[in-house]
């Protein structure tokens, strides 16, 4: 390798410019940092388009009855929701995460294949665009759930195939990225850092990026099947011609599950990064941290089963799945008690990214809980399509992925920006959030257990009370988002010097370059000392 | 940046990974056979084999000593302009014992119409036990203008059907089927 770095040094034709000027900076870049911050303001934007959306719904459900919005378009409003902050906010802003961080963490000058970089974010602005168009096309945007079960998706109107399209670049999108990590991940680590020297965000985005080449494809070839079906008569799913619609319900969670997991586990690897820095001590049980990940992306793969558990399979199945679904608890469960023994008599400090990580780790394990509740088959049956279900997975959402994409925000911003974001205002944030959700997420609990089913958009008056607190933290969490971005902004544009390190207890490769970073680091291969690696 | 050692790996790397993806989409192509032929042995999907059985007399016997009752239902595809029925909602039988009755159906509209009636048996696990010699659901029903059709299955609880099974519903659900496909 050493005559590698000499290639690097007299490479001739290697300039070391900054950014260029104006629009075409961000068109035509292929700098990791550039295209990272794209990523991130996308799912900025994507976040508040989607919210926005959740509250409609929020406020359409705070009285019994229909008062708002008629039902039609209630039902393109769940199906929009979903979709957007699935495809558009979350996984965009972890692949954000992934651009501006992943280089820096290896000692990479760039990712492995900058221009198709560009082409990968490039291609969500149009998807977006699409999507959203569907809106005020005849016969309005989808409405059949994200999960696009048919016969019902294929009374879509003539957003139809506008969806399915706007599916596809989404999926093309992802695997680009997912495979730019890949090779980065395995090709561009300076000499020294081992696989087993990588921080775990890496190694979570590593086994994220497995995921998304197994999985986005299979859901393009699910949703290519119902276009095919609508419009070239072929009977996938179509009962008359000899299909079935179930068959739809198995390949679509095929990717389903192991997609929750592409939210959740650099997620994960965010909250790996922020514990060990404000407890002041290193990541209790790294090696376990990295096999867990791994046992829980295998063990996605043959779970699908839990979401089906009333369409009529036979027992052995049932159990298969029950079974099968619970065993991911374990490595799940290993994972919480690394984090709860990293801050174990730490020299603990709770600066904001500590307080969202945190609030992670006892928030998603609510949801972890709930999950192993619709795990048991006999009892699904009952909380099947109900509020328990959307209880459920909005507090891994929400308190968990969309909380450790705040913390990750918070606890790099300082580097990205060179600049520290407001603390008083920052913990602000945290306590409406923190207190939002839960008062938004915690009675729909309630409402499943008494029965209130999902995707409606009136119900029986018995679950009113809970329905309104529901709404009020709606509104309490929707808002307070918009601190969120003024802190932002604010941080961009002025606040006190950020040091190097940033954090005292900070270490790893992105806290040895200046801060902000600067356009290119790492064209030289950093020095991998003991005490860096693992980040 | 242009480091040649990286470029060669990335070049062996990348086609791989997109390959494997590729792979993937015909995968998710895969699971519809395979789910078929799962299907096609269990009878998990509740669907009954689609051609008939041969009535080779009665090769696993009559069983009097048991009970069988098959229940009777239809249902209309969103859209079937079709007035459809079966002619009894319910019959007792004995495993073995063939047995005949039919399904009604009239045309509601003035135009010619095809179509197609779809089977399903629950539970899912006696479809492989509900044995057909004869059913108007083999083959595409054409329709005059208001005509009215009484359409005939001929079955056979197969005896080897699981003890704790007393009760069988037979559904078809008929589906309109555009004339030129
Ligand atoms: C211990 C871990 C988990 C278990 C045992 C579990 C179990 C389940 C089960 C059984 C269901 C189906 C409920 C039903 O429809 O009746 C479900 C739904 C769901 N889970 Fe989880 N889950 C776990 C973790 C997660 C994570 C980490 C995420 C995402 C980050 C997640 C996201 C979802 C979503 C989005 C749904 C609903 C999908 C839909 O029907 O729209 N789950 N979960
Ligand atoms: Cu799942």
């Amino acid at each position: 390798m050493a005559a590698t770095t000499h290639d690097v040094h007299d490479g001739h034709g290697e300039h070391h410019h900054g950014p260029a000027k104006g629009l075409g900076r961000w068109l035509f870049t292929t700098n990791h940092k550039d295209i990272g911050t794209l990523y991130l303001l996308f799912s900025l934007l994507m976040f508040l388009v989607g919210g926005s959306m959740a509250l409609i719904i929020r406020a359409e459900l705070f009285q019994p009855g229909l008062q708002l919005v008629d039902p039609h378009f209630f039902n393109q409003m769940t199906t929009m929701h979903a979709l957007i902050m699935v495809f558009g906010a979350v996984m965009p802003a972890f692949v954000g995460l992934a651009n501006w961080m992943l280089p820096m963490m290896v000692g990479a000058p760039d990712m492995a294949l900058p221009r198709m970089n560009n082409w990968s974010f490039w291609i969500l602005p149009f998807a977006f665009t699409m999507l959203l168009s569907t809106l005020f096309m005849p016969g309005g945007g989808p409405a059949s759930g994200w999960t696009l079960y048919p016969p019902l998706v294929l009374q879509t109107g003539d957003a139809f195939p506008f969806v399915i399209l706007a599916i596809h670049l989404m999926g093309i999108s992802s695997i680009m990225g997912a495979i730019n990590v890949i090779a980065t991940i395995f090709n561009m680590r300076a000499p020294g850092m081992t696989l087993m020297r990588m921080p775990l965000f890496v190694w979570t985005w590593l086994i994220t990026a497995f995921l998304l080449i197994a999985v986005m494809p299979v859901l393009a070839g699910a949703v290519t099947m119902l276009l095919t079906d609508r419009y070239f008569a072929t009977s996938f799913f179509n009962a008359a011609g000899g299909g079935d619609p179930v068959l739809f319900q198995h390949i679509f969670w095929f990717f389903g599950h192991p997609e929750v997991y592409i939210m959740i586990l650099p997620a994960f690897g965010v909250v790996s990064q922020i514990i060990p820095t404000f407890s002041r001590k290193p990541l209790f049980g790294y090696h376990s941290m990295v096999y867990a990940t791994a046992a829980i992306a295998f063990l996605s793969f043959i779970v699908w089963g839990h979401h089906m558990f009333t369409v009529g399979m036979p027992l052995t199945a049932e159990l298969f799945f029950m079974y099968a679904t619970m065993l991911i608890a374990v490595p799940t469960g290993v994972k919480v008690f690394n984090w709860v023994a990293t801050m174990w008599r730490g020299a603990m400090t709770f600066e904001t990214p500590m307080l969202f990580s945190i609030a992670f780790v006892i928030l998603f394990t609510i949801g972890g809980f709930s999950g192993l509740m619709l795990a048991i088959a006999p009892a699904d049956f009952q909380y099947h399509d109900t509020y328990f279900v959307v209880a459920h997975f909005h507090y891994v959402l929400v308190p968990g992925a969309v909380f450790s994409i705040m913390a990750a925000v918070y606890y790099w911003l300082p580097k990205w920006t060179g600049h520290m974001y407001n603390e008083r205002l920052s913990r602000i944030h945290f306590w409406l959030s923190v207190i939002g959700v839960n008062v938004l997420f915690f009675p729909q609990h309630f409402l499943g257990l008494a029965g209130m089913p999902r995707r409606v958009p009136d119900y029986a008056l018995q679950f009113t009370e809970w329905n309104m607190v529901s709404s009020i933290g709606a509104f309490i969490y929707g808002i307070s988002q918009l601190l969120f971005v003024y802190i932002v902004i604010q941080t961009i544009r002025a606040g006190d010097k950020a040091t190097d390190r940033v954090w005292e207890g900070a270490h790893g490769l992105e806290w040895t370059v200046p801060s902000p970073a600067p356009y290119h680091t790492f064209d030289k291969p950093p020095k991998i000392s003991t005490a860096d690696a693992h980040g | 940046m242009t480091n040649p050692d990286i470029t060669r790996a990335n070049r062996r790397l990348v086609p791989k990974l997109f390959l494997f993806s590729i792979a993937m989409f015909g995968f998710g192509y895969l699971l519809v056979p395979l789910y078929d032929v799962i299907c096609d042995i269990t009878g998990l999907n509740g669907k009954t084999a689609s051609s008939a059985v041969a009535m080779d007399g009665n090769a696993n016997g009559v069983d009097t000593s048991r009970t069988i009752t098959v229940e009777f239902v239809s249902s209309l595809n969103s859209g079937a302009p079709w007035e459809f029925r079966p002619a009894v909602t319910r019959m007792q039988v004995h495993p073995g014992e063939f047995y005949e009755m039919s399904y009604v159906a009239r045309n509601l509209t003035d135009q010619d119409m095809v179509g197609q009636a779809v089977p399903s048996v629950a539970p899912g696990p006696a479809a492989v036990h509900f044995q057909k010699i004869e059913c108007f659901c083999f083959d595409r029903q054409d329709f005059a203008p208001g005509e009215s059709k009484d359409m005939p299955v001929m079955f056979r609880i197969d005896p080897r059907l699981a003890e704790h099974v007393n009760v069988v519903t037979l559904s078809y659900t008929f589906f309109k089927l555009d004339p030129s496909s």
